[in-house]
């Protein structure tokens, strides 16, 4: 019986393709909506999930000065020096190791080629708090640290524009007029969250780069890597207490230097893609409820059209029940098939937005099933009136009418 | 449940429809006896009550007042639903229009009543098919409505009103809308199914030459029963 009733239900969909589409449409837009944003979304924090891991875990970045958003932006403050790096290294318990970074862009040239890199100093610990691996080769010795060696390691990218296709270990490198000799190249890490090439990086002895490179003894930015996770607000408050004594901070004055936890920043990105899919969710429910609308005009419509047909139903014995069923399974046939071309069409919109942004496309069974179950709820909720009004028909009208 | 009561019995049956200034007396206290077997013929003007007593004969309407008992079952008080299932298991409908489901072909069209009667799919397709036969449309399954005549539309709406069975067969105008010849034809036909089936036959008509097919002739004017022949020789 509802096969017949499913069977009934397409066939008069069949007899109408254009005026069914153009009802549809509403749910369509709205399950292929809320179809594309959640993959999407899904996509792009698994990315944000990928990039926080190659950043490197329980990370706390120091930085001089307050960094104020709004106006005013960051002050000028002390740079940090190596003996900064020296005094944390010592007091903080529960780490894996601090990593001072002075950076800057550079040409950085080779025999004929050349390339634009983030030529950086640092320490040993840097590979580690950064999480980066080595290819091939070595990281720098205590003596080459303390002297400052020309020595450097470079990354993937500068690997491959610059030696493609032989080993770089021992050749030499030439930045600005210093020149070094390449002892390890790194594994890449590709983009980073920010949307930067990670693996474009030259690293020096922090000694070599201030002497070489900066001509100052400034260092820009401190990472610390906290064992555990749970660790990080404690690290933080005693990484604070070091730099205040460090600065010679009065207490009650402000710090002239800013911690931040790196995990919390990412999460926050994470949570700001939350809430566009959000708010791209309540667009969608409103599409929805304009197809459910769609859907139950159609259906009053064809009610209208078919009273004869219920008359002579009526007529041959058919129930009200059997009538209501009748029209409600149309309704919800209906709004599955929109629910279907919807979850297909957002499927394909975010299979194409996947491959544009360069996030995995990770299709949720759960969102495709819960927007299959949605569109047949649309279709009970919206067909409920206008089958009711078939049911309620009195056969004698119904038949009289042409 | 069918025991010895009269198919249909009216004992002094109103209806009336509107209220106040105009209200309109379809029925005024109509009494009427039809046995089972009968062939009647249900004459008279239009507005004369005569569609009015056929649509409460067929339990699809109810009177105003009086009782109206079918198979000894007062009807007054049912429901849509218990009308309808009087409908489906006694009663089967010829419309003067046909009444036919477009788009849809002859044999789905006379499994209708069976598939609200719940019947599996093979068992349908075979009693249809059967009553196909009967009604001399073999061949013919598969055409639409729009792909047939007039009469051979007529023949499947006799096949959809007697593919269940039915102990009545109550048909309006049936020969309403076709030339003579055709007419004669589907005459014949009702009458072959009320003799060789015992299938009881309530019809309205204008025309003389197809009440004459009947065996009662029961004239209606102004809400009343106005005569009510027997005719001997049948």
């Amino acid at each position: 019986m509802l096969w017949e009733t499913v069977k009934l239900a397409m066939s008069s969909i069949r007899r109408n393709v254009l005026r069914s589409i153009l009802t549809l449409l509403g749910i369509v837009i709205g399950v292929g909506a809320v179809i594309a944003m959640v993959t999407l979304g899904n996509g792009a924090s698994s990315k944000v999930t990928e990039n926080l891991s190659k950043l490197g875990s329980n990370m706390l970045i120091v930085r001089p000065g307050q960094i104020n958003f709004g106006p005013g932006g960051a002050t000028d403050a002390r740079a940090f020096d190596e003996r900064d790096v020296t005094a944390l290294k010592n007091n903080l318990a529960g780490i894996k190791g601090v990593a001072p970074t002075a950076q800057k862009q550079m040409k950085v040239v080779s025999g004929a080629l050349n390339y634009d890199a983030t030529v950086t100093g640092t320490n040993v610990d840097w590979f580690t708090v950064q999480d980066w691996t080595l290819e091939d080769g070595r990281v720098f010795s205590d003596s080459e640290m303390r002297a400052g060696a020309s020595v450097c390691v470079i990354g993937a990218t500068i690997r491959r524009e610059l030696f493609a296709g032989q080993d770089p270990i021992g050749e030499r490198l030439r930045i600005g007029n210093f020149s070094c000799e390449v002892i390890a190249s790194m594994a890449p890490k590709g983009q980073s969250a920010f949307g930067t090439d990670q693996d474009s990086i030259v690293v020096l002895p922090l000694r070599t780069y201030h002497r070489r490179i900066a001509g100052n003894t400034r260092i820009g930015t401190i990472s610390i890597s906290v064992t555990e996770a749970a660790d990080i607000p404690r690290v933080q408050r005693d990484a604070e207490d070091v730099l205040r004594e460090r600065r010679r901070i009065a207490p009650g004055e402000e710090d002239d230097f800013t911690i931040r936890d790196l995990t919390q920043i990412l999460a926050t990105m994470a949570s700001t893609t939350t809430i566009l899919t959000g708010l791209l969710g309540a667009v969608a429910a409103v599409s929805l409820l304009v197809g459910g609308i769609g859907i139950m005009n159609i259906m009053l419509v064809s009610v209208t059209e078919r009273t004869r047909e219920i008359g002579i139903r009526l007529a041959i014995g058919a129930l009200e029940r059997q009538v209501l069923t009748q029209f409600l399974v149309e309704a919800v046939v209906l709004a599955l098939f929109g629910g279907v071309l919807g979850i297909a069409i957002g499927l394909g919109l975010a299979a194409a937005g996947a491959a544009v942004m360069d996030v995995p496309f990770n299709a949720d069974l759960r969102v495709i099933a819960l927007a299959f179950a949605v569109s047949a709820l649309i279709g009970v909720i919206f067909g409920f009136f206008p089958a009711r009004r078939a049911a309620r028909l009195d056969p004698i009208e119904a038949l009289r009418r042409e | 449940m069918t025991g010895n009561n009269p198919l249909v019995s009216f004992t002094g049956v109103t209806r009336t429809y509107g209220e106040g200034g105009g209200l309109v007396r379809a029925l005024a206290g109509v009494d009427l006896t039809i046995n089972r077997g009968e062939f009647i013929a249900i004459m008279g003007p239009s507005g004369s009550g005569k569609s009015t007593a056929m649509n409460i004969i067929g339990c699809l309407d109810r009177p105003t007042g009086g009782s109206f008992r079918f198979l000894g079952v007062e009807v007054n008080h049912l429901g849509q639903d218990q009308r309808a299932l009087l409908r489906r298991n006694f009663i089967g409908f010829v419309f003067q229009g046909f009444n036919l489901l477009n788009r849809t072909t002859a044999i789905e069209n006379v499994e209708l009543p069976l598939i609200y009667r719940g019947m599996a799919r093979h068992e349908r397709r075979e009693r249809a098919m059967e009553a196909l036969h009967l009604v001399g449309l073999q061949g013919r399954e598969h055409h639409t409505p729009g792909e047939l005549s007039g009469g051979q539309q007529q023949r499947v709406a006799i096949a959809r009103a007697i593919v269940t069975d039915p102990l009545l067969l109550l048909a309006d105008e049936p020969t309403g809308n076709l030339d003579s010849q055709r007419s004669l034809e589907i005459m014949e036909l009702i009458a072959r199914l009320n003799e060789e089936r015992g299938i009881t036959v309530v019809m309205v008509t204008h025309e003389p030459d197809m009440a004459a097919f009947a065996h009662r002739i029961i004239r209606f004017v102004d809400g009343h029963i106005a005569s009510d022949e027997q005719k001997v020789a049948a």
